[in-house]
């Protein structure tokens, strides 16, 4: 019975996972961009939050309401700043500006905090775990994990269905030279869609680091997690990345189970194996929602 | 109607790269006027349509809207202004349906008569089909909603560019029927046409293009067919003469 | 016109000289023979300075040769990977697995070469399904699979690596100098490769690929033949980078070889030295060399400072420092264009 409880956990980190890939999708899909620091971003609110949670009285809770917002501003002028200029000089500019901007990131990191790890505390309620049946114990962390990827998902869905900004945005991701035509400031809807991004993997960072310790080099992995649940799932649909990262999730966990050495080969095994057989992904949309 | 014209341009010289595209344009759009701007390709049009809508920068020249110089000013900003282009080949937003393509061109309406009902009131047929995805609309029906989108910024000057392109005379024909209730809620037009005889029917003042030059102006009932002919081929009055 | 009209009419001017197609100008000349002594200069050098110098050297050979590799993918082909570290740990660890089955190490470098190119192959199958940036992430999740296979293997150290034991048949000294010349090999052969490479058929395929690929396929360009190849060869010169790395190092761990920190040196040198020429991997490989020895002292400050000159270079200087050099003097040390010499159609050449 082991193996439904690793299901069980693949499954709920896929939450997790679809967190991390929400932002990184969103910006592929407005801007044709891949930010290759996406995940050391992630590390960063980490350690921000950290550094909020231990300097203050704040505590996790706070440091995540405090930090979540900031980074969503943060990304609004990172892309208004940079990236916006890196789009303009062309289209290998971005990728390699965003590469270095990791680079720049890990190694700031290692020189302010040093390489030891550090873990965000989430609390004594949050930590403990939930019985389901006699064999199966889910830890309250993952499952408000994936209740809040399910709620982030349905929240950006409804924006970009329900809003005359979010509209605006799927205008932009189609045909951004007919969206000025329609009056809309290009360089102000990407840095809402940059916004959003930064704040969906500030938190997802958060998430991760309640769960488990980390350190300044982590950003990447994390980067090619949220970018394996993306292809898996299928390119152009927010539910379909829960699905991709469910699926990642449940590949690494079974793996796991099988040999610990091998629980993230069998994940990018998977991918491949996706890549090779339906390189369209598992639930391809047009769209970008 | 008002002494002062609605659109002035004047000196307009706009470049694509190395190559002179529009010579010193002077052009006139008066309150409720139609003006047509006529010529081969290549003669300049498509430029002076987005030097108008802010898609082209001009190297030299101006142009006043309302007695506003929006010569620089951004192509997003030109919508808040009154300026609203109907680009050449619709350009509507594949992943949106009919609605949303119409919603889009109120992001940043001014206040005036056009709303999403009152745009489905000029296209019937459009209610129906207002939930469908817009990539799946024939070309009429697409010229229709790209219309509609850019009247629902309630536009004092509407641009239209290339409406006939890849039309079947009929729905081109239907399309145009439809000018008069625009000019009549208020929104003056300038368009941009490869057919002439479309053109001179449907316009007040006529200009013919010719290498980015006005080769001819002037009300169509004043121009005779030599002239138009001349001034859009770029042939000179006297016979056996070098163009 | 009559016999007689014919000798009175005046004559016809005389025919204009019919243009000429150079493939380089005096200054590729010049630097054919500068390279050939460069070289020279080079090899001689072990005799004369210390071994610390030489392992410099080394180190930016290593680079150079890693970054031209690099630049000839995503500079000429258009492909950019952020996974070119699966071949350089791959190449280390065949000159290891080749030193275990008796080969030489310092021939198992070129072995190492030949069978990257060869695990390269079935690899692009999978990796050329991912367009643009979407490719350059995948690169990255195949280099891990690689590292993350390799690690598994218990023979050749798993985790914690193993040391290349087969050399301590030389002494120190003679074991520095020939890794010092077999390094020099390495770079001469990646600069030549990438030169005669682009010079010939391939470069002008690749020159159409990357300017409109679907004009290229039109025209009759084999796209993906085109692409395969660089790429190929692309892992064939960091499987020799990788070898490299362990004769200097005699030492190699799956985390450290297999590292992302290699094509972030790669892209680095390659932005700022300049993408899309031959001299500017060289270059950057040269300013890279002597910032990380200025700074070593510093922990990694140096490279938030390289990161921070890939960015501004990537955002403002998309040609890098060759390319601005390019661009005052019109210098081409290693031509691989047409130059159109003769045109009289009014405007002048």
């Amino acid at each position: 019975m082991i193996w439904v409880d690793a299901v069980v956990q693949g499954l709920l980190l896929g939450g997790l996972y679809a967190l991390f890939a929400c932002g990184l999708s969103l910006m592929f899909g407005v801007m044709r961009i891949v930010n290759l620091a996406h995940g050391d971003f992630a590390v960063l609110a980490a350690y921000l939050a950290y550094s909020a949670a231990t300097a203050t009285a704040l505590g996790t809770l706070g440091a995540t309401l405090l930090v979540v917002p900031l980074f969503a501003v943060f990304g609004y002028f990172v892309q208004r700043g940079l990236i916006q200029r890196a789009l303009a000089t062309g289209p290998l500019a971005t990728l390699l500006a965003t590469f270095g901007l990791s680079v720049i990131i890990e190694n700031a990191l290692q020189q302010g905090y040093s390489a030891d790890t550090k873990a965000l505390n989430p609390g004594s309620l949050v930590s403990a775990s939930l019985r389901v049946g006699s064999d199966i114990s889910v830890s309250w962390l993952a499952l408000i994990t994936f209740a809040l990827a399910v709620v982030v998902l349905s929240a950006l869905q409804l924006f970009l269905r329900r809003t005359r900004t979010g509209r605006m945005l799927r205008a932009a991701a189609d045909d951004p030279g007919a969206a000025a035509l329609a009056g809309a400031d290009t360089r102000h809807i990407y840095g809402i869609a940059a916004g959003l991004a930064f704040g969906t993997v500030a938190l997802a960072g958060l998430m991760f680091a309640m769960r488990s310790s980390f350190d300044p080099t982590i950003g990447p992995t994390q980067l090619l997690f949220a970018f394996e649940a993306v292809v898996i799932g299928g390119l152009g649909s927010l539910w379909g990345t829960l699905a991709g990262g469910m699926v990642l999730g449940l590949a690494q966990d079974l793996g796991g189970q099988w040999n610990p050495a091998y629980a993230l080969l069998a994940g990018h095994v998977v991918f491949l194996a996706v890549l090779a057989f339906r390189p369209q992904g598992l639930f391809p949309a047009r769209r970008i929602a | 109607m008002t002494g002062e014209p609605l659109l002035s341009i004047s000196g307009l010289t706009v470049y694509h790269g190395q190559l002179c595209a529009l010579r010193e344009i002077e052009l006139d759009v008066a309150e409720g006027e139609t003006v047509a701007v006529i010529g081969a390709n290549g003669a300049g049009k498509s430029t002076l349509m987005g030097a108008i809508a802010g898609t082209l920068r001009p190297a030299e020249g101006w142009i006043y809207f309302a007695g506003r110089d929006i010569t620089r000013l951004p192509a997003h900003q030109r919508v808040a202004a009154g300026v609203c282009l109907v680009p050449e080949g619709r350009r509507l937003f594949p992943s949106l349906t009919v609605r949303e393509n119409l919603l889009t061109g109120a992001y940043r309406r001014r206040p005036g008569p056009w709303d999403e009902n009152r745009v489905l009131g000029l296209f019937p047929w459009m209610r129906e089909r207002a939930g469908q995805p817009a990539a799946r609309l024939s070309g009429g029906e697409q010229q229709a909603v790209a219309i509609g989108r850019a009247l629902m910024g309630n536009p004092r000057l509407l641009l239209l560019d290339e409406l006939s392109l890849g039309l079947a005379p009929a729905v081109r024909d239907r399309i145009y029927a439809q000018l008069p209730a625009i000019l009549a809620e208020g929104t003056s037009i300038l368009l941009v046409e490869q057919d002439v005889g479309q053109a001179m029917r449907a316009a007040d003042q006529v200009h013919c293009l010719l290498a980015g030059r006005v080769a001819l102006a002037g009300p169509p009932a004043e121009l005779t067919a030599q002239q138009v002919e001349q001034a859009y081929f770029g042939l000179s009055a006297a016979p056996g003469g070098a163009s | 016109m009559t016999a007689d009209e014919a000798v009175t009419a005046a004559p016809a001017a005389p025919a204009a000289p019919p243009p000429t197609v150079s493939r380089g100008g005096r200054a590729a000349l010049w630097s054919g023979v500068g390279s050939a002594a460069a070289i020279a200069v080079f090899a001689y050098l072990p005799f004369m300075l210390y071994t610390g110098t030489t392992q410099t050297l080394v180190t930016f050979f290593t680079l150079v040769a890693m970054a031209s590799m690099w630049n000839l993918l995503a500079g000429y082909a258009g492909l950019v990977s952020v996974g070119q570290q699966a071949y350089v740990g791959l190449g280390a660890y065949a000159v290891l697995q080749f030193s275990d089955w008796g080969v030489q190490p310092f021939v198992g470098v070129a072995l190492a070469a030949v069978a990257c190119a060869v695990i390269a192959v079935p690899t692009s199958l999978l990796a050329f399904r991912l367009r643009g940036d979407y490719f350059a992430v995948g690169t990255w999740v195949i280099a891990e699979v690689y590292h993350l296979a390799i690690a598994q293997d218990n023979s050749l150290g798993a985790g914690s690596g193993e040391a290349l034991t087969t050399l301590s048949g030389f002494s120190p000294v003679m074991r520095e100098a020939i890794t010092y010349w077999v390094g020099l090999a390495v770079a001469a052969a990646s600069i030549a490769a990438c030169y005669l490479l682009l010079r010939g058929r391939l470069g002008l395929a690749l020159t159409a690929v990357r300017d409109d690929e679907t004009a290229a396929h039109a025209a009759g360009v084999a796209v993906t033949r085109a692409k395969r190849a660089a790429y190929l060869v692309a892992a064939a010169g960091c499987g020799a980078a990788g070898g490299m790395l362990l004769v200097s190092q005699l030492n190699v761990a799956p985390d450290s070889i297999f590292s992302v920190q290699w094509t972030a040196y790669m892209i680095f040198i390659t932005v700022i030295g300049g993408i899309g020429t031959i001299e500017g991997p060289v270059l950057g490989a040269a300013v890279f060399t002597v910032i990380q020895q200025l700074f070593s002292s510093s922990g990694v400050w140096y490279l938030i400072l390289l990161g921070a000159m890939a960015v501004a270079a990537a955002v403002w200087l998309p040609r890098g420092l060759w390319g601005l050099v390019r661009s005052r003097t019109s210098l081409s040390l290693f031509p691989v264009g047409y130059t159109v010499r003769g045109l009289t159609n009014g405007r002048g050449s």
